[in-house]
């Protein structure tokens, strides 16, 4: 099954520390190597960007930043064989904030991608 | 907010680290039997400290440093056994390896790779390779293996015993294999990640959910493999098959569960970013002709239609030359047939078709039955598709051929 994995968190004052490029690098690679990680890549900041709505039935388009406290910092995709998998490649990839950038904290939401297992009844 | 439940940490930590442990272990003592148990005890020992302890700051170094505690362990044991094996002058004297621990941080990748060689390796029958490979480089259960080829567990176990117990008799070294053997040895690696992935491939609805598992199985010890052997275009080209193949798994099943064709899928319920990564491996076999490259590059033809009319035939058609040229088989040779024909050159396809020798095999009357129709040649034709209906086994490939015949005048 299919993870998507979206991180979320303030961004710190101080840029993050070279180490924790490094270690993350590391990590993606080891992650593909794995068969694991499909996709991934880093999330401009959402003033980059902007939020098309659909609200009383009329379209809006608001540039970025958005209001949230937390700002959308990167995505991935994982291939697992179940949810604690991708909690897992998770918690690899915040533990090293925790122990390369202290400063920095925030989530990261792990969401299954709708994949043919949804649509067939289990035998 | 919970702190995360030991269990089902080392449940999933396990699965992602088990070959690596394994691989590592199995270099140490050089024995993948002991090398599996060694790893087992790993496991027992995590699941009576992490409960107590609470879960290691990093899980994965800890199973790891573990387990190698464990392997120098084994190691003394083995050598002080030995060593009064000696003393009472019936063995030879301990050869200790001085570097024993130092060995033990070496690259993990070339352990992985020289245990799936082993796994792999020709001295076994085909399924026993595949049986140990799925145990032990993709941390799959006994139980598990056993439900997706649809045998009782039992069965399994004992192929996996009978393999260790044969690697272990046939004295095979877990190691890389010598250059002379490589690109044989390559070959049945290759070979057994397919049978994986076609296993899983062939899987039909209602089969229990570990069948079509077999293919992302296959799927990641494919790109295992390509992370540590990128030098190999044909490990490149297997994977893109791969990619490829499983890209179109959505759609080729109907709600009922009957199969659709290739050129009846619908291509919007193709999975785009499996297609990237296809044609991305593809990329790199880039001018190399080894039969899995080749039969990706016609995948990746399909892959790159849109509709089904906008299929490339002129060039799947040349690939299948070439395919037939380093890797003939009468398979190859009806899909070369096929390819040819819709080429917009029917008559020569069906000259194809007539050289291939598949005695017994409905489709090969059903592609000349195919072909023959198309030529205007509809008596023969029909006589085709009534012999390809009487042949087959499956009630619904008999309708559809019966029901080709009837539309067909006599």
């Amino acid at each position: 099954m299919r993870y998507l994995i979206l991180l979320k968190g303030n961004r710190p004052a101080t840029p993050p520390p070279p180490e924790l490029m490094g270690a993350i690098a590391k990590l993606g690679e080891e992650a593909s190597a794995a068969g694991a990680l499909l996709d991934t890549a880093g999330l401009s900041p959402s003033s980059a960007g902007a939020r098309v709505g659909l609200y009383g039935g009329r379209l809006s388009v608001t540039d970025g930043p958005f209001a949230e406290a937390k700002e959308t910092i990167s995505y991935a995709v994982y291939q697992v064989r179940d949810k604690e998998e991708a909690v897992e490649w998770a918690n690899r990839f915040l533990r090293l904030h925790r122990d390369l950038w202290p400063e920095w904290e925030g989530e990261a939401d792990v969401l299954k991608v709708m994949g043919p297992e949804d649509f067939t009844a289990p035998a | 907010m919970t702190s995360p439940d030991p269990h089902r940490t080392l449940a999933a930590v396990w699965r992602l680290e088990s070959a690596r442990i394994v691989a590592t272990l199995a270099r140490t003592v050089r024995d993948i039997g002991l090398a599996e148990e060694l790893a087992q005890d790993t496991m027992v020992i995590a699941l009576e400290r992490w409960p107590v302890d609470g879960v290691p700051d990093h899980p994965a170094s800890w199973l790891m440093a573990t387990a190698k505690h464990r392997a120098i362990d084994a190691l003394r044991r083995q050598s002080t056994y030995q060593q009064k094996l000696h003393e009472v002058g019936r063995a030879t004297p301990p050869s200790v390896d001085p570097d024993i621990a130092a060995g033990l941080d070496d690259y993990v990748g070339d352990d992985l790779l020289r245990l799936i060689f082993t796994t792999c390796h020709p001295v076994l029958p085909p399924e026993a390779r595949v049986a140990l490979t799925l145990r032990l480089l993709g941390g799959l259960s006994t139980d598990q293996i056993a439900r997706a080829y649809l045998v009782p567990e039992a069965t399994i176990g004992k192929r996996i015993t009978r393999a260790k117990r044969t690697l272990a008799e046939r004295r095979i070294p877990i190691e890389l294999p010598p250059p002379a053997e490589a690109s044989d040895r390559l070959a049945s690696v290759l070979e057994v990640i397919y049978l994986i992935f076609n296993e899983g491939y062939a899987a039909t609805a209602g089969d229990d959910w570990m069948r079509p598992a077999l293919c992302n199985e296959a799927l990641r010890l494919g790109r295992l493999l390509a992370g540590l052997a990128p030098a190999e275009p044909e490990v490149h080209g297997l994977v893109a098959l791969m990619e490829l193949q499983a890209s179109r798994t959505a759609a080729r099943t109907a709600a009922d569960g009957s199969p659709i064709l290739l050129q009846d899928q619908d291509r919007r319920r193709w999975d785009r970013l499996l297609i990237r990564r296809g044609l991305a491996a593809l990329a790199r076999t880039e001018g190399t002709f080894g039969p899995y490259a080749l039969q990706a590059a016609i995948a990746a033809c399909h892959a790159r239609a849109a509709r089904a009319e906008d299929t490339d035939w002129t060039h799947i058609a040349e690939l299948y030359d070439l395919l037939a040229h380093v890797s003939p088989s009468p398979i190859v040779e009806l899909n070369r047939a096929v390819a040819v024909a819709n080429a917009g050159r029917p008559a020569e396809g069906l000259a194809i078709a007539g050289g291939v020798d598949l005695p017994q095999y409905a489709l090969l009357s059903a592609v000349r039955g195919d072909l023959l129709a198309r030529l205007g040649r509809d008596g023969e034709a029909r006589q085709e598709f009534e012999r390809a209906a009487a042949m087959t086994r499956n009630a619904r490939e008999r309708q559809l051929f019966t029901a080709r015949a009837q539309e067909l005048s006599p």
